[in-house]
Order: structure tokens, then C-alpha cells, then sequence
């Protein structure tokens, strides 16, 4: 349940400029996917709403405050490769973000508080259909099981905002439409803004509310690194997407450019109602 | 069909593995033979009846003047020092490499002292070792931790440092505290590669135990070895040194073993 504000940030690399002039709006319980061609600085962008780059000038606000200097628990992460942790099985995981909650100084929990706790992985195990294997280590699961695993550790936590780098990008395509599914039903359910990266437009027009392409104007042939990517187009998916409520997307995507994409995001106002609708599901 | 795809079925692949041993025993024979045969008193090469004798005298009769067995007290006294020596390597390497891999003060600090020590050739040191330390049981076990460590702390550094930042990210997205990362994200993970790197060092522990065992001891396999060498008594060396070779083998064995049992994860997360 977050608003992201982002203000005229840059992103700058010794010399070269990555990322340039870039405002957003972002509401609470939205679903931004992030396309762009490849080294367009989609990656940095999600680092840099980790607290994992900080941007070299401007900010960036969660529900009005500025991002902490390091990542934190308020916002969960899940990148394409090695966000499980190959050392603990299924339950493990899950069990270890609970673990670091409410385990103090040792991280680790104890008797009744375990118990509990295990009980709590298991009913979110059982949410991303991995019941059945929670004695299994992640190197035994298929890539699409262990980015569910990955889903089910960082949602756990209940962050307000999910990060999400080309997170199905590594699967295939059978496998993709479960796991969308999923995703589409966590959505709805947690209380969640979501940032996903993605290649795949077809998967960004499936899932979110608003698409938002960064793209490398070429001006400068010479000397093409001193400007950045900029926000190329922002769209907003209709029929709109509500968290929470029954989708409208029954039939296929249909897409409305949004008019005036930019500083004063038009995406911002007219999803006014969101909150009320999200709050009422 | 090309070599590389020619697969050795296990029994053919038994026996190609036996053959080396084989061909060196037979080898060792046929010398011997031959050298005894010219000259019976021959001390170089003694037959396998010699040795056995050998074998008797030291490993099973008490010594006339101590009363001891002296094959035993031998071993007893080079497993201790290795052992307190890896003990204390492995400690020292397990928290100097972790804080170095992960906490950019400690890296600032201590990477470049660490790649300088590392350089340092143990051995010359080892008559500092003997003039500070004395010539008893300390001097030796910190030649060996001398010896091994700073190469381990830098194998641990490294494994440290080649986590993939994602799983760190995450651990923090996750509420850790660096204490709760070090606890249950990198010690886990590294407690398997610190396996592999005792493994690998376990060489240059045996070597530094017998160098440091031949200069100053009364006792242990090194010292053994140079106290009969006066007499070129081969027909004790080559048991002794038979008997290294299969400590140090064996060794090496159940730390493979204990990697296996212990971490049952890591052969899948490796390979990944
Ligand atoms: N730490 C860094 N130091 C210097 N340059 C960097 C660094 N990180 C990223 N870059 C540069 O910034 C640009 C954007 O990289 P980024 O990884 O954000 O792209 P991306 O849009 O995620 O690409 P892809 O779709 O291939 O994942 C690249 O040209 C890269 O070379
Ligand atoms: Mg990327």
C-alpha cells in the first residue's frame, strides 16, 4: 500500500549517463512493467528503488518520504537468478524470512514461536503450490518452482512494494502462463505496489496497469553517452486493472496510449478511485 | 569413436586404476631384487621381508630404552600438532576471510597486509619461530598455521566475495542485520568451500609438519624419518612414508565424506 514518487532523477556512471530526467508517479497497489531495449537502464532503475545504487541527482519517495540508504524490508525483491538461497530447502527459506522478522540478534526461532512460524511458511508454500515439496532443496526445483519459492520468501514479509527483475524472463513459456496467473492472484490479494521489469510485452500487458518504456534517444551520434534513457512512453492498460476487483480482462488487452506522459503524470489523477475500490475487495 | 566418447565400463575401469599402484610395486620388486642380488647387505632398496621386520620393530615391540611403541607416539604426536594446527587455520581464516569478503572496512584494512603475508616464505621464518617461541610444541603448530592460513583466508575472501550480490540484496529485503547475513546467508555457504579449502592445503600442512619436526623435535613421523636417515635405514623410511601418504589420504577422504553428508545441497548448488 505505497505510492512511489520519483523526481527528476539521473543516473550517471563516471561519464556516461544512463538514465536521465526521470519522473514518475507511481500509486499505491499499481502494477508498473518496465520494457526497453537491452542497456537501457532498466536494472538500474530497480536498483536504484532497492537503495542498492543511489541515483547521482534527484529522489525518491515511498508514501511521501525518501528511500533509506540500504535495502529494507519494506520493499521485497525478486531478481531473475539467485534470489533463493541454494543452502536451505523449500521450508527453510520461507521459514528464514520469518526468521530474520522476528529472530532477534541470532535470527533463529525457538519452540512455540517455530512452530508457528512453520505453520505460517506452509499456508504461503501451500499459496504458490509448493506444499509438496518443502523438503527439497532450490537446486531440485525447476526454475519456474523456484521463482515461486522466491515470490513466497519475499511476500512472507509483507512489503509494501515488490521489485520484480525480469523474474520469468529464464522460463518457458508453458510454465509462464502459472506462474502469471499467480502473480496476478498475489497481486490482488497482498497489499502490494508492483515495479516488474520485463522483455516480454505480451507479459506486460497481461499483468500490469501501466506500461512504461525507457528508451536511449540517439541525438548525439559522436558522443551518444552523455545522454541518457528517458521515459519513452507511459501507458496506461484498458480496460484499467483494479487490485482486488474482478479483472476486466476477460477479452484480449486492449492499449490507450495515455495523451501526456511525463512530470505530471496523467496515470496519477485519474486513478483516483484505485484505493477506494482496492480497499473495498 | 572419438577417445572422449569412449566410456571404461567399471570392472576394465577398477583395473586401469589398480595399474599404476601395480606397475610401481612391481617395479620397486624387480630394483630391489636385482640390487640384493649383487649386494645382500644393500641398504637402498631393502626387500618387502626387511621392511616387514622393520615394521614389527617399530610398530608393535616396545622400544628397549623407552618402554614406548614408537610408531605410535610418532603418529599420535604429528596428528596432534596437524590437527591443533588446521584447528586453529581454520578458525582464524573462517572469521578473517568472511569479514574480509564482506565488510568493506575490513577489506580496506586488511586485503593488501594479508596479500603481503601471504607472500612471506614460512619456512624462512621458521628459526624466528625457534628462537621466540622455543623449540617445543608452539613453534611448530604456528609454523604450520603460518604456513596455510593467509593462503586460506584469501581462498575464503574470494569465496566470500564471488556470492552473487543478489542473495545479499535479498537477505537484506528480507529484514537481516549483517550479523543475521553472516549467521545464516554466508557461513552456511561457506562452510562446505572452507571443506575444499583444508582439502587443498592439506599438502603444504604435512610438508611444514615435517620440516618443522626434522629441524626440532623428540618426537613424530618428520622427526623419525631424519633421525634413521643417519643410519640409511630405508626399511624404516619408506613404511613411514608409506603410512604419511595413507594419513593424509585418509584425511582427505572423510572431509570429502563429511562434505557430502553434512551438505547435501552443495553438489547441486555448485554445479548450478
Ligand atoms: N556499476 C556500473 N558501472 C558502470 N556502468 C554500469 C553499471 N551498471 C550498469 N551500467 C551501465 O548502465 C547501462 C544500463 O544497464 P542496465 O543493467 O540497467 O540495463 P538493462 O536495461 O537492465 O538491460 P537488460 O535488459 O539487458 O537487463 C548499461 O549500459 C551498463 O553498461
Ligand atoms: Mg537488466
Amino acid at each position: 500500500m505505497s505510492t512511489i514518487t520519483i523526481r527528476n532523477v539521473w543516473k550517471e556512471y563516471d561519464e556516461r549517463v544512463v538514465l536521465e530526467r526521470i519522473n514518475l508517479d507511481i500509486e499505491s497497489r499499481a502494477f508498473v512493467a518496465l520494457v526497453g531495449p537491452s542497456g537501457c537502464g532498466k536494472t538500474t532503475f530497480l536498483r536504484m528503488l532497492l537503495s542498492e545504487e543511489a541515483p547521482s541527482k534527484g529522489e525518491i519517495l515511498i508514501d511521501g518520504k525518501p528511500l533509506a540508504g540500504e535495502p529494507t524490508a519494506e520493499r521485497g525483491v525478486v531478481f531473475q537468478r539467485y534470489s533463493v538461497f541454494p543452502h536451505l530447502t523449500v521450508l527453510g527459506n520461507v521459514l528464514l524470512s520469518l526468521e530474520f522478522e522476528r529472530g532477534g540478534f541470532f535470527a533463529r526461532l525457538f519452540g512455540g514461536a517455530r512452530r508457528k512460524a512453520m505453520e505460517e511458511a506452509r499456508a504461503m508454500l501451500d499459496c504458490v503450490g509448493l506444499a509438496e515439496h518443502e523438503k527439497k532443496y532450490p537446486a531440485q526445483l525447476s526454475g519456474g518452482m523456484q521463482q515461486r519459492l522466491a515470490l513466497a520468501q519475499t511476500l512472507i514479509r509483507k512489503p509494501k512494494v515488490l521489485l520484480l527483475d525480469e523474474p520469468f524472463g529464464a522460463l518457458d513459456p508453458g510454465i509462464r502462463g502459472d506462474i502469471h496467473a499467480l502473480m496476478r492472484r498475489l497481486w490482488n490479494e497482498e497489499s502490494l505496489t508492483v515495479v516488474m521489469v520485463t522483455h516480454d510485452l505480451s507479459e506486460a500487458f497481461g499483468l500490469a496497469t501501466r506500461v512504461i518504456a525507457f528508451e536511449r534517444p540517439r541525438l548525439d551520434p559522436v558522443d551518444g553517452d552523455r545522454y541518457g534513457a528517458v521515459i519513452k512512453e507511459d501507458i496506461e492498460v484498458w480496460p484499467r486493472r483494479i487490485a482486488g476487483a474482478d479483472s476486466p480482462h476477460r477479452t484480449p488487452v486492449l492499449v490507450s496510449n495515455s495523451p501526456a506522459p511525463g512530470l505530471d503524470d496523467p496515470a496519477a489523477s485519474k486513478g483516483l478511485g484505485q484505493d477506494d475500490l482496492a480497499l473495498q475487495a | 569413436m572419438r577417445a572422449i566418447n569412449r566410456q571404461i565400463k567399471p570392472g576394465p575401469r577398477l583395473l586401469l586404476g589398480a595399474l599404476p599402484f601395480l606397475l610401481v610395486i612391481i617395479a620397486y620388486l624387480a630394483g630391489s631384487a636385482i640390487r640384493l642380488a649383487d649386494n645382500p647387505s644393500d641398504k637402498l632398496l631393502p626387500a618387502l621381508t626387511t621392511m616387514a621386520d622393520a615394521i614389527d620393530r617399530m610398530a608393535f615391540t616396545p622400544d628397549k630404552r623407552t618402554g614406548e611403541i614408537l610408531w605410535w607416539v610418532d603418529t599420535v604426536s604429528s596428528l596432534a600438532r596437524i590437527g591443533v594446527a588446521l584447528a586453529f587455520a581454520t578458525v582464524i581464516s573462517l572469521v578473517v576471510g568472511i569479514a574480509v569478503g564482506l565488510l568493506p572496512i575490513m577489506r580496506a584494512l586488511m586485503s593488501s597486509f594479508i596479500a603481503v603475508i601471504s607472500m612471506v616464505p614460512p619456512l624462512a621464518i621458521l628459526p624466528i619461530l625457534f628462537i621466540m617461541l622455543g623449540l617445543g610444541e608452539t613453534s611448530k603448530v604456528t609454523l604450520i598455521v603460518i604456513g596455510i592460513a593467509p593462503v586460506m583466508i584469501r581462498d575464503l575472501a574470494l569465496r566470500t566475495e564471488e556470492m552473487p550480490t543478489q542473495q545479499l540484496i535479498k537477505a537484506q529485503t528480507l529484514g537481516a542485520s549483517t550479523f543475521g547475513i553472516v549467521q545464516r546467508v554466508v557461513l552456511p555457504q561457506l562452510l562446505p568451500r572452507l571443506i575444499d579449502s583444508i582439502r587443498l592445503n592439506m599438502g603444504p600442512a604435512w610438508l611444514f609438519l615435517i620440516a618443522a619436526e626434522a629441524i626440532a623435535s623428540e618426537s613424530g613421523l618428520g622427526y623419525r624419518i631424519f633421525l634413521v636417515r643417519r643410519y640409511l635405514a630405508m626399511d624404516v623410511i619408506l613404511p613411514y612414508v608409506a603410512w604419511i601418504t595413507l594419513l593424509a589420504f585418509l584425511m582427505d577422504y572423510s572431509l570429502r565424506a563429511l562434505q557430502d553428508r553434512m551438505f547435501p545441497w552443495f553438489a547441486g548448488a555448485r554445479a548450478s
